[in-house]
């Protein structure tokens, strides 16, 4: 399968978006300007934008604590984002989720849960009546190899695979679930295979490969589209951040300087622009003005953002929330 | 006018709400089994198929995920526990999940799930099978909790928690499912957050709700006898609580008692007994506050223990005459 110089210019894009986006919350954190807490997406780029590139509006991304960027890769507006962050009225969330439940209804993300594994079960239950309206609509369920650990995650593989329902499991296996390598909380991480036991088709793949993850999602979501069933991708990956907040974890002892330094070379931005100038489909000129459009882009939605009221404080516009 | 048992009246709202709204889906455990879920899903199968009956395997958490994730892109999920124990299971995504998700995401998804919980107690089935959660699920923000008393409320009260459109705990007792009441054909509803008076008088209000409102009447119709009249007020809603109409009766009365099927610590009588205590009617009282419920210990199986553990009309009797005497 040949990719368009157009698609990869657009999965470069969204990359960016979500990198230059992610490393502007580290550093507005970092300054105290942020206090929600933000888990970074810095790093794992590819998977978000790789998979979400072939799916459209009316189809179903349910996402975890570490939402920002399911939620630019979906089409997510950033200026919502950005004010839902700094817990504004403005935000996509009214300023009532905060950085990890956030939520599009018009891009199809009803929202991201901070307990893990908690939307795997959701979106199974979303593709379910996605198979029954008929249509070719699809469900997305993106989470970290830590919601493996969890019971949901095996009863909602149990169901899906059940009733051939079509949804996508993608897992992002970024080796860490918080602070704890992945070898030190499954028996068996080669987490592709544990799918394989509920009679999934599953693969583990580069995560940092952006047009891997996409070819690979994109024939994952053209069968869940002919329900024809669900699948599994294990999108092998790390995150540069630490779990929360702007450091790396490097001084906590949680991981070596060494390893950060072999996953940042494998940056997977970078590997796309090198591939893109090689067969002249962008110039670096090309390149830094998409940065600049971007960088410009952000500044908007922080000024958007910080000039955005609180949400009202008084009870009665509490409770309104709770029973419409 | 036709009567039918209380299951009668449940198995026809559900017909009717799968008959006339094509978004009703009922999930859970148990709908096609003989057993589980007594005649109230009887024939549902058959006329409705198995995408909008489904009977999934054992996993309650993830079923329940399941229901919501339905009711987000767009279905009226009607989820059904035939033990409420096991909703014990799938309190993540029932309290973390269903219950926050409009609040957490401002609005702009309601998740319209109706979670349908049966009280199994009696039989010598013990502690895990007869617990009445009620309080537990009344404290989770974001939650509506009904307990109806009687076919009647029971087919109403299903038919207003499907159309809600917020999740809302549906708790049926399944001593109450041969009890027989005159039911209407057709869709009719019974609001949410209102309770109703079942029997007016003017010396004591017992406050109660679901199964043990028959206990109460019970009581009331005995004590009637020794010259005594009762005023009972059935709840139907736990939460949001009829309030105004608790306190316009024990305005009224100036006594109370409340019976609830469940546990006393922190519970729903203790709920009620605060809303009193809350206003000046507390100073107007010609006696204390008076709580019947079940003790603070795990239901036991003996018929002989079972006997002792649940509120019944002689015990319910002794209370209101023993507050009248003080």
């Amino acid at each position: 399968m040949d990719v368009s110089a157009e698609t990869l210019i657009k999965l470069y894009v969204t990359m960016q978006r979500i990198r230059l986006f992610e490393e502007r919350v580290a550093d507005l954190v970092s300054k105290g300007e942020i206090t929600t807490p933000c888990h970074l997406y810095t790093g794992q780029e590819a998977v978000a934008t790789g998979i979400c590139a072939s799916l459209r509006n009316d189809d179903y991304v349910f996402s975890t604590h570490r939402s920002h960027g399911h939620y630019i890769a979906k089409g997510g507006d950033l200026r919502k984002l950005m004010a839902e962050i700094y817990c504004k009225s403005t935000g996509c969330s009214k300023g009532r989720g905060g950085s990890m439940h956030i939520t599009s209804a018009e891009k199809g993300l009803p929202g991201s849960s901070a307990i893990v594994a908690g939307t795997i079960p959701i979106a199974v239950g979303a593709a379910l009546r996605l198979s029954a309206v008929g249509g070719d609509g699809v469900s997305v369920a993106f989470f970290g190899d830590g919601a493996v650990c969890e019971g949901a995650f095996y009863e909602a593989l149990n169901f899906a695979s059940l009733k051939k329902l079509p949804v996508i499991f993608v897992c992002e296996n970024n080796l860490f679930s918080t602070h704890m390598p992945v070898e030190d909380s499954l028996a068996n991480p080669i987490i592709y295979k544990i799918a394989e036991a509920f009679k999934l088709p599953s693969c583990r793949i580069d995560g940092n490969d952006v047009l891997k993850v996409y070819k690979t999602g994109q024939a994952a979501i053209e069968r869940a589209r002919k329900r024809k069933g669900p699948s599994f991708i294990e999108c092998m990956t790390y995150r540069w951040r630490g779990h929360v907040g702007p450091n790396y974890d490097v001084d906590k002892g949680i991981r070596t300087q060494k390893e950060l330094d072999r996953w940042m070379a494998k940056d997977p931005i970078k590997a796309l622009e090198k591939m893109l100038i090689a067969k002249r489909f962008l110039t670096n000129g090309e390149a830094s003005k998409i940065v600049t459009g971007i960088e410009r882009e952000i500044d908007g939605a922080v000024a958007f953002a910080k000039k955005s009221p609180y949400p009202p404080s008084d009870e009665m516009e509490i409770i309104r929330y709770l029973f419409r | 006018m036709r009567e039918l048992t209380y299951a009668q009246a449940i198995n026809e709202a559900l017909r009717l709400l799968l008959e006339t709204d094509d978004r009703v889906m009922l999930i859970g455990q148990g709908v096609t089994s003989p057993w589980y879920v007594g005649t109230t899903t009887a024939g549902l199968i058959e006329r409705f198929g198995n995408r909008r009956v489904i009977d999934p395997p054992v996993s309650e958490n993830g079923i329940t995920g399941v229901a919501i994730g339905a009711a987000l892109a767009g279905s009226r999920s009607i989820l059904v526990f035939p033990r409420m124990d096991f909703m014990y299971l799938a309190m993540d995504q029932i309290a973390n999940h269903a219950a926050n998700w409009h609040a957490m995401f401002g609005g702009e998804y309601c998740v319209p799930l109706t979670i349908w919980g049966i009280i199994n107690r009696g039989g010598e089935q013990a502690a895990q099978h007869s617990q009445a959660l009620q309080a537990i699920f009344a404290h989770i923000p974001g939650l509506k909790v009904v307990m109806p008393s009687n076919g009647y409320d029971a087919k109403g009260l299903l038919i207003s928690s499907v159309r809600d459109g917020n999740p809302v705990v549906f708790i049926d007792d399944r001593w109450l499912y041969n009890l027989r009441c005159v039911v209407p054909e057709g869709l009719y509803q019974v609001p949410i957050g209102k309770g109703a008076v079942l029997r007016e008088g003017k010396d004591v209000s017992v406050i109660t709700s679901s199964y043990t409102v028959h206990e109460v009447l019970k009581a009331a119709d005995e004590c009637r006898g020794k010259g005594i009249s009762v005023e009972v007020v059935d709840l139907r809603t736990i939460k949001p609580l009829d309030s105004e109409l608790i306190l316009g009766s024990v305005r009224k009365t100036g006594r109370v008692v409340i019976v609830d099927g469940g546990w006393k610590a922190f519970g729903v009588s203790g709920e009620i007994a605060a809303r009193i205590a809350e206003t000046p009617l507390i100073r107007e009282l010609k006696a204390p506050i008076c709580r019947l419920s079940l003790p603070d210990a795990p239901a036991p199986a003996s018929t002989a223990l079972e006997d002792v553990y649940y509120p019944r009309k002689e015990q319910i009797a002794a209370t209101i005459q023993r507050l009248l005497e003080a």
